[in-house]
């Protein structure tokens, strides 16, 4: 940890890459008088305010709400998705993880099922389709009953909820060696499925999102756990194993 | 400009009963023949547009972010209020409508907040059926918690990311259209201009920001839910890209602007470190139920907290608002906080910050409870500031949070600009002067499950529809003049980067037009805000290029509109003299230095007309008229 307030000095290797149809490579840059308690993409700010006097163009990278929970943002710090810090997106990444003198390689996520449009920026719009296909309880605005004539377990309440805390960010898919989206998929399933209400779609939920994501070009699961390791929402795989039961189940036992 | 509130006749509870039948209709096989765009996908958006198509309607959404689930309502904390009334601790949508109309300080139109506090009910109901993982007890009912401004508990939440779970509630249930083909998405687009046809809104052009392609698109009426304006501090508990762009554009297109000086300021933020910093980070409100906000009792008391002693310490909201103690309400908060540090009773580096402190929590309920009602915002809080909130209490200060202010809308959520309406935080309507914890994310979906889906089938029925195409002379003219400005920008060859001018523009607005405001501040802020957009215009740097992902030309953009809505906020506030909610003008406080409203002189909406450029633009009015509810002195005593 750097800590104590200490001004550092880092080098920077940046994936720089023109748009979807150009070659990328590393460019080296130099970040410095980096104080320890600016976020990772605020030292980027400060990198790109300077490339910017210098008449270059600024790294492009993916941001927004900068609190951890809008999942945009996102990119492999040293070969670690988010960076080295356990739980944490990369806008709550702290330059206090890091020493004085450092190298810092910081790249997209890189799968197939996510292109590169330009610098640190790619294209997930593949998750929004997998939603799409099936990530969803359908309940047409104005067909409630009321709250409470719903009854949830706490417990299983609680468990949807863990599941449902995904943001989306798709660090799962750049930790996996095989590209896969299997935690992303796995979270919604869980968290629809847990509940009373996700029922009666549970089946052709499952079936329609695995069908999805293996059109949109992810890989399959192999048990890395990488993804878990990666989450910054501490999604766990027994997510994926409780996917895989009910994608088994709805293939045996559900009519089509 | 005429200010034609269209709220309808009545007593208070049956209006928006009445209303629903006596607006026209629209046969369900018409609906597909009307076309509507939606710009903003948050929980305005999201709601509108999954409602909207499944009414039928054939919908187009634009985000600038690159998936709609992105859009800043995923940030909200603590929750979201409702009358339901299941804690049986005297809660009615009477009493909700009560407490947001003095919330607002008494300048919110009473119709339009009785409405809200019907649909309340409707909207748990239905997040509850899309399957959003509130809070649950163990018999499996729904969990409530307290709020700022209630003496109820009304507030249903998700852990911390209430925001977060209604808005995917909302994204599902729009993304299920999209997969029906209902809905057309555009992420990554961004909205550059409205476009009037006949004086009706009948479309966008917008920007596709991954290639820069100028597109213009066509629909029978166009719906802002782009959020609020608050990032013309900089510094703000927004998302980076929030901006006020589209509202802006749509003002400059006729569009009124109602009350821009209602900010709000929230009270438990996490205080700046330093210069680099680039947004502050909201402590939810949620927090107040069991943290104790204090202060040293003696100025420049640099001991560490644990070693202040009880009797040495002013826990000053339990003091002076014993009543609502920790849980008064945002403004009321925010100011005493400020006090506080300006009397030299700030704690931390450069004595802007209070403690939000668990202790007492931590040792009645065990550490365990605390961290399972608040685990992800002590994680956070740690992750940010390097402290233990579980050992040493937080520091937090007020930071820029929201605007109750908007584009000016009728009861039916319509613009001055017919076919233009306008949702959630982008409009006025609800909130008065100030907005009380919980209820921005009940307004958002109000308007968008249960408002629009009614009154913009009235609009339709009510009005005909001429066939317009995109090869309109109106398109192609504010293609023009958006492609015209965005060349400007690029070729612009100045020093400055985008972000240098914005960063400063936010420390002249919060200086002077932020938590206090005066006379002679708001008339140096009005010089300061037309000279930095001159600045920006003569010495602004935008490299790359236009055909790309280009990152400072949409900032330069964002701060540019920002430079001239800014200048209407300072005007506003200095026009309304009095005290009100957010809006505390020095000048006008009570003794004791509470905000002292002018209910003779200032009790209407100011609604602010766009003159042309270089010309100071027009203030209308609209009288506010109370019928239920007696106008007072708030008090949280």
């Amino acid at each position: 940890m750097g800590g104590n307030g200490k001004l550092m000095n880092l080098t920077l290797h940046v994936w720089r890459q023109r748009n979807r149809n150009s070659p990328g490579k590393l460019v080296a840059y130099a970040a410095k008088n980096i104080s320890p308690d600016m976020s990772f993409l605020e030292m980027m700010d400060v990198v790109n305010e300077d490339l910017i006097a210098r008449g270059e163009e600024p790294v492009a990278f993916d941001h927004d709400c900068r609190e951890g929970i809008c999942g945009q943002c996102g990119v492999v710090v040293n070969g670690n998705a988010h960076g080295p810090r356990k739980a944490t997106t990369t806008c709550q990444l702290h330059m206090r993880s890091f020493r004085d003198g450092d190298s810092i390689r910081i790249e997209p996520w890189r799968a197939a099922g996510f292109p590169v449009i330009k610098d640190l920026i790619v294209d997930r719009s593949a998750f929004d389709r997998i939603i799409a296909a099936g990530g969803f309880i359908t309940a047409p605005t104005g067909n409630a009953p009321d709250g409470n004539a719903i009854l949830v377990p706490k417990k299983n309440s609680d468990l949807a909820m863990d599941a449902a805390q995904c943001i989306g960010c798709g660090a799962c898919v750049a930790a996996c060696p095989n590209g896969s989206a299997m935690l992303f998929v796995a979270a919604k399933v869980s968290h629809l499925g847990l509940l009373p209400q996700g029922q009666p779609e549970r089946s052709d939920r499952v079936l329609n999102m695995v069908a999805k994501m293996d059109e949109e070009g992810f890989g399959t699961c192999t048990n890395h756990a990488e993804c878990e390791a990666a989450c910054p929402k501490e999604i766990r795989i027994e997510f994926i194993a409780r996917m895989n039961r009910d994608y088994l189940k709805a293939l045996f036992f559900s009519r089509p | 400009m005429e200010l034609k509130a269209n709220i309808p006749s009545g007593p208070l509870e049956q209006k928006w009963t009445r209303h629903k039948f006596e607006m026209k209709l629209v046969n369900p096989a018409n609906k597909r023949k009307y076309s509507v765009i939606i710009v903003g996908s948050g929980l305005a958006g999201g709601s509108a547009a999954a409602s909207l198509a499944e009414l039928g309607y054939n919908v187009k959404v634009f985000c600038f972010q690159d998936s709609p689930r992105r859009a800043h309502s995923i940030a909200a904390q603590g929750g979201i209020n409702a009358a339901k009334n299941y804690q049986n601790d005297g809660d009615s949508v009477y009493r909700l409508f009560y407490d947001t109309v003095k919330g607002g300080d008494f300048r919110s139109r009473e119709a339009n907040v009785h409405r809200l506090a019907e649909v309340s009910l409707n909207i748990i109901d239905q997040c509850v059926a899309q399957g959003v993982p509130f809070a649950r007890e163990y018999g499996g009912t729904l969990s409530n918690r307290s709020f700022g401004g209630a003496q109820v508990s009304r507030t249903f939440y998700a852990r911390g990311q209430t925001g977060q779970q209604l808005l995917l509630g909302a994204y599902q249930a729009m993304m299920r259209q999209v997969g029906l083909g209902t809905v057309k998405l555009f992420a990554r687009h961004e909205m550059l201009d409205l476009v009037l046809v006949d004086g009706r809104a009948r479309g966008i052009v917008a920007r596709d920001l991954e290639t820069g392609q100028i597109e213009s698109h066509v629909a029978d009426a166009v719906i802002l839910a782009t959020g609020g304006y608050g990032r013309v501090f900089f510094l703000a508990t927004y998302a980076q890209g929030a901006n006020g762009t589209a509202i802006w554009r749509a003002y400059k297109k006729g569009a009124a602007f109602a009350n821009p000086c209602y900010t709000q300021i929230h009270p438990t933020c996490i205080p700046v470190s330093g210069e680099h910093q680039s947004k502050l980070t909201l402590m939810s409100e949620s927090l107040r139920n069991d943290g104790r906000i204090w202060v040293p009792k003696k100025p420049g008391d640099t001991r560490l907290p644990k070693q202040i002693p009880e009797d040495e310490r002013d826990y000053y909201l339990e003091r002076k608002y014993p009543s609502f103690g920790n849980l008064s309400p945002r403004d009321i908060s925010s100011r005493a906080a400020k006090q506080m540090c300006d009397e030299g009773r700030g704690v931390g580096p450069g004595g802007r910050g209070v403690y939000l402190d668990f202790s007492d929590a931590i040792e009645r309920l065990g550490e365990d409870k605390i961290r399972e009602r608040y685990g992800n915002l002590f994680e956070m809080y740690e992750r940010i500031t390097d402290e233990n909130p579980y050992r040493m209490p937080m520091r937090i200060y007020p930071a820029m949070h929201y605007t109750m202010g908007g584009l000016w809308v009728d009861y039916n959520l319509m613009s001055t600009i017919p076919g233009l309406f306008v949702l959630g935080e982008a409009n006025f309507s609800d909130h008065g002067a100030n907005r009380l914890g919980a209820s921005a994310l009940m307004q958002g979906l109000a308007d968008g499950y249960f408002v629009i889906p009614y009154t913009i089938g009235h609009y339709f029925a009510s009005s005909k529809q001429t066939k317009v195409g995109t090869d309109h002379a109106a398109f192609k003219e504010a293609e023009g003049v958006v492609d015209a400005r965005l060349k400007k920008l690029l070729g612009s060859q100045g020093k400055r980067s985008p972000d240098s001018i914005h960063r400063e523009l936010g420390r002249v607005m919060w200086d002077d037009c932020g938590m206090a405001r005066t006379e002679q501040g708001l008339h140096r802020v009005l010089q300061k805000v037309p000279a930095l957009r001159e600045e920006l215009w003569q010495n602004v740097r935008v490299p790359g290029e236009g055909e790309n992902i280009n990152q400072s030309l949409e900032k330069a953009g964002r701060v540019a509109d920002f430079l001239e809505l800014g200048e209407l906020l300072c005007q506003d506030a200095l026009e309304r003299r009095e005290s009100c909610g957010g809006h505390f003008r020095e000048e006008f406080q009570t003794p004791d230095g509470e905000a002292l409203r002018d209910d003779e002189r200032f009790c209407h909406v100011a609604a602010w007309e766009y003159a042309g450029e270089g010309k100071k633009p027009i203030r209308h009015i609209e009288p506010l008229e109370f019928e239920n509810v007696h106008l007072q002195t708030r008090s949280y005593k």
